[in-house]
């Protein structure tokens, strides 16, 4: 017990001290890492557990942003009132989302979802919604000051808001992805049909899942929302949902370090990239993702559980049933 | 428990099933009594697999009726079937091959949970009591099964007939009035067939539960069952005690498609 303690006393402090360690850029960067990976512990929900591929999670992130600035400016609420309604508009959607996704399974909802992420960005410019979304402008998010008694900046005061409300999010997920629920979607992804033959009801789990899932990459929006303290359309484009969905590949689907990884690589990794050729970042990203892909299959999640063993090994009949990674990956259907 | 015809769990009345022109079920009937081992035989494409799949409610009957303690099945969702109290496994494994062997066969106490997202994300007491309520059957299962061992072991490294046993066990855990098991002693060699002899009756002793199997396995199904139900094309063709359905010209007939008398001299 006491090993415990000193562990989350250790753990808390090493999260915190970057508030005091770093500042500006450095310390923003760092607000975006907790952001995406709520965003990516939402898509790991659905498809890292329940094994629907969604190309469309940039969507809620952007709806939940919007609804930040909405919120914030022309309703005058506080900035963390904005959170918890962002969430639950973007559960909403995901929930009707949830419905047509049930027809669908593998590339067709990957490209359904897909759908998702282009249109949104093009509904936020549209004119009809101009009042509000501010059009192609976008809306500038007035950043949070740290109330009044505590001697901390805005920058420090975003880190350590964004922290803890990751903590929490990460907090609720952990309770979740375990017992009932979590068996419940695992048995989704593997066997629908045996899960339905044990009781399952595979379209009330898959719509829930879906909910829940939007609500905390919704969430991740808000705050997203607040650290860059503007949103436009073209923040959220659908090269947005196809980075969370690398980042959850990258970081081992369906496990809750690997969306911190997985956030930390959309963070850093276009940037390193941008330093060693200035040219073509592309083909150093392209390249950097194939090499972690190819060196952990299970994504970095999954290396560091089992252990590095390089290349993913070539199914062959006698090593098909003894080296199959043991989650972490992405089963399509 | 001795076998008692008694009480019907399961009443199969005149149920037809159609597939574009072909004709997979065409007015079958029969009952399963409580506490019986009936076994369902035929030759391949005779309609077996298609009758369990309408008992689980996998398709739909076009005509007909199914009940299990009375209570229509027809109209339900496929995912309360279980909840009704009946346990299926399936002709290929179908097992959940990223969980271990204790959380495959805890996915079986789903149907008496109530917990949801909500619940679990915020560990309300009710989780605590429902898992822990779960865990003691779980482990109940495991032991009158023998999995006890490999509890903990992923389900992707098991030898087949073990990975066949954690299917039972996952759905016997609900405690399941109606074992439906298709084809439980395909793949397995001699001395396991023995093994699931002995484990089928143990665990009709044990949760005093009926069950429907169907097998190609002769000496196991003339051995174990009181009751026997023959299909052929669709229709059923006999329905009696073992020795009753072997000796039944239409089933040699089926089976071997040769006279009877040829098939005695030979």
């Amino acid at each position: 017990m006491a090993a415990r303690t000193a562990a989350v006393v250790l753990g808390v402090l090493v999260l915190v001290a970057p508030a005091f360690l770093l500042s500006g850029y450095n310390l923003f960067q760092l607000t975006m890492v907790a952001a995406y990976a709520v965003a990516i512990l939402g898509l790991a929900i659905v498809t890292g557990y329940t094994g629907q591929v969604s190309l469309g999670h940039g969507a809620f992130y952007a709806i939940g942003a919007y609804v930040t600035a909405i919120l914030m400016t022309d309703f005058a609420l506080p900035y963390w009132a904005t959170l918890p309604i962002a969430g639950v508009i973007c559960a909403g959607v995901g929930f009707a989302i949830g419905f047509p996704a049930l027809r669908l399974t593998g590339p067709y909802l990957a490209l359904v979802t897909f759908a998702l992420a282009v249109a949104v960005p093009q509904m936020l410019r549209a004119k009809a919604l101009e009042a509000w979304t501010g059009g192609v402008q976008g809306i500038v998010v007035t950043a949070p000051d740290a109330p009044a008694g505590l001697r901390l900046s805005q920058d420090q005061f975003l880190y350590l808001f964004t922290l803890a409300v990751a903590l929490l999010l990460f907090g609720l997920a952990r309770n979740m992805l375990r017992g009932r629920m979590w068996r419940a979607m695992v048995a989704i992804r593997d066997q629908p049909l045996a899960a339905e033959a044990a009781g399952i009801d595979v379209a009330r789990v898959k719509t829930r899942a879906f909910a829940v899932s939007a609500l905390f990459t919704g969430v991740a929006g808000s705050l997203g929302a607040l650290a860059v303290q503007f949103v436009a359309p073209d923040s959220f484009s659908a090269e947005l949902s196809i980075a969370l969905f690398v980042g959850l590949v990258v970081g081992g689907a369906g496990s809750l370090p690997g969306a911190v990884i997985g956030a930390a690589f959309v963070q850093f990794v276009p940037n390193i990239a941008q330093q060693v050729d200035k040219s073509a970042p592309g083909v150093v990203y392209g390249m950097l993702l194939v090499a972690a892909l190819y060196f952990m299959p299970a994504g970095v999640a999954g290396a560091l559980r089992n252990g590095l063993r390089g290349p993913a090994p070539r199914r062959s009949a006698a090593t098909k049933s003894t080296t199959k990674p043991q989650g972490g990956t992405i089963h399509v259907e | 428990m001795a076998y008692a015809p008694a009480e019907t769990v399961l009443a199969v009345e005149d149920v037809a099933v159609r597939f574009g022109a072909v004709t997979a079920l065409d007015g079958v009937s029969f009952r399963v009594q409580r506490g019986e081992i009936c076994g369902l035989i035929g030759p391949n494409g005779s309609g077996k697999t298609t009758l369990f799949n309408c008992i689980s409610g996998f398709y739909r009957v076009q005509r007909g009726a199914i009940a299990l303690d009375g209570q229509p099945l027809g109209g339900l969702k496929r995912h309360r079937i279980a909840g009704l109290g009946i346990g299926r496994t399936f002709q290929n494994l179908a097992l959940f091959r990223s969980m271990t062997v204790r959380h495959n066969v805890l996915v079986g106490t789903h149907p008496a949970g109530r917990a949801g997202f909500l619940d679990s994300a915020l560990a309300l007491p009710r989780v605590r009591r429902e898992e822990a309520a779960a865990s003691l059957q779980v482990a109940e299962v495991l032991g009158l099964l023998e999995l006890g061992a490999v509890a903990d072991q992923p389900v992707a490294s098991l030898p087949f007939g073990t990975a066949k046993r954690v299917e039972i066990a996952r759905a016997l855990v609900n405690r399941p009035k109606l074992l439906l098991l298709d084809e439980p002693a395909c793949g397995l060699n001699h001395a396991e067939v023995e093994d699931l002899f002995a484990l089928l009756r143990r665990i009709r002793e044990h949760f005093a539960l009926s069950i429907l199997l169907v097998e190609h396995h002769m000496g196991l199904v003339m051995r174990i069952c009181e009751h026997v139900v023959a299909l052929a094309s669709g229709r059923r063709i006999a329905d009696g005690t073992p020795e009753q359905v072997q000796r039944d010209e239409e089933v040699v007939r089926a089976y071997l498609g040769t006279p009877v008398a040829h098939v005695r001299a030979a």
